[in-house]
């Protein structure tokens, strides 16, 4: 299944809590049901990625890891 | 059963449920060291990140993260005066509760940090006011200090006591730090 990607958030390279705190700002932009994808290096990402859309209610479409690099797929509520 | 301990049944899973996810965080910043300020930071940002609403409480030597880092003497008299000669405000001039050597441990945390690409408590700070996080100083402690508004950053909540705090508190989270 392949979901329409409205935009990338590039946080590689930034430490917690900076990509969760920056994902959620760029959140606050986009219209209710867009799709974005965010990047990520901070290990702990998989683990908050969880955590921020459970606690928040966007919806993780689909994450997955190559050669360090986080990838999230996160329908915003 | 009787009827009315059947009927309290429900209301009382809502409330404990209500009680157990809440929504809010305050946080008692109360030591103002590099190493508890930061980590205060960090949580009250990545809850308002959440969606919590959040506020920090700034008491004691936790008021020394809200100094203007361009401020050098402040207080009414000499006590006040040399306290803050001898303990520096301001995000910059923050030191770790161990390890301090005086400051080459605090510089060698920001040069890791900064490596590391983890955000200054000043990028934290500047973040939790941006988003919406309530910054209150506590009046008791810039009395007692000798700290005027103007010596503290802008975008702060009005100074507020105890009272206001815990009154706050009442459902929230909290944590003393």
């Amino acid at each position: 299944m392949s979901v329409a990607i409205a935009t990338t958030l590039d946080f590689k390279g930034l430490s917690c809590p900076l990509p969760i705190v920056k994902t959620a700002q760029a959140f606050k932009t986009l219209p209710s049901g867009a799709v974005a994808e965010v990047l990520a290096t901070d290990a702990g990402s998989v683990a908050d990625f969880t955590a921020w859309c459970g606690a928040t209610g966007n919806q993780l479409v689909e994450h997955s890891a190559d050669g360090g690099i986080y990838r999230f797929v996160i329908r915003r509520k | 059963m009787s009827q009315a301990t059947t009927d309290a049944v429900p209301g009382a899973i809502a409330e404990a449920e209500a009680r157990r996810r809440t929504d809010k965080l305050v946080i008692f910043t109360w030591g103002g060291d590099l190493d508890k300020v930061w980590p205060t930071l960090i949580l009250a940002t990545t809850a308002a990140a959440m969606g919590m609403e959040v506020l920090v409480f700034f008491t004691f030597w936790g008021l020394f993260p809200l100094v203007r880092n361009d401020v050098r003497l402040t207080g009414d008299n000499w006590m006040q005066k040399a306290m803050s000669l001898l303990h520096r405000g301001g995000t910059e001039h923050l030191r770790l509760s161990q390890m301090n050597f005086a400051g080459m441990g605090p510089a060698m945390m920001r040069k890791l940090a900064n490596e590391h690409h983890v955000a200054s408590p000043q990028e934290l700070l500047e973040l939790a006011r941006d988003m919406g996080v309530r910054l209150i100083p506590c009046q008791m402690t810039m009395d007692l200090l000798g700290l005027k508004r103007e010596d503290l950053i802008d975008g702060l909540g009005e100074p507020a006591g105890a009272a206001t705090a815990l009154a706050e508190a009442q459902d929230a989270i909290t944590l003393f730090i």
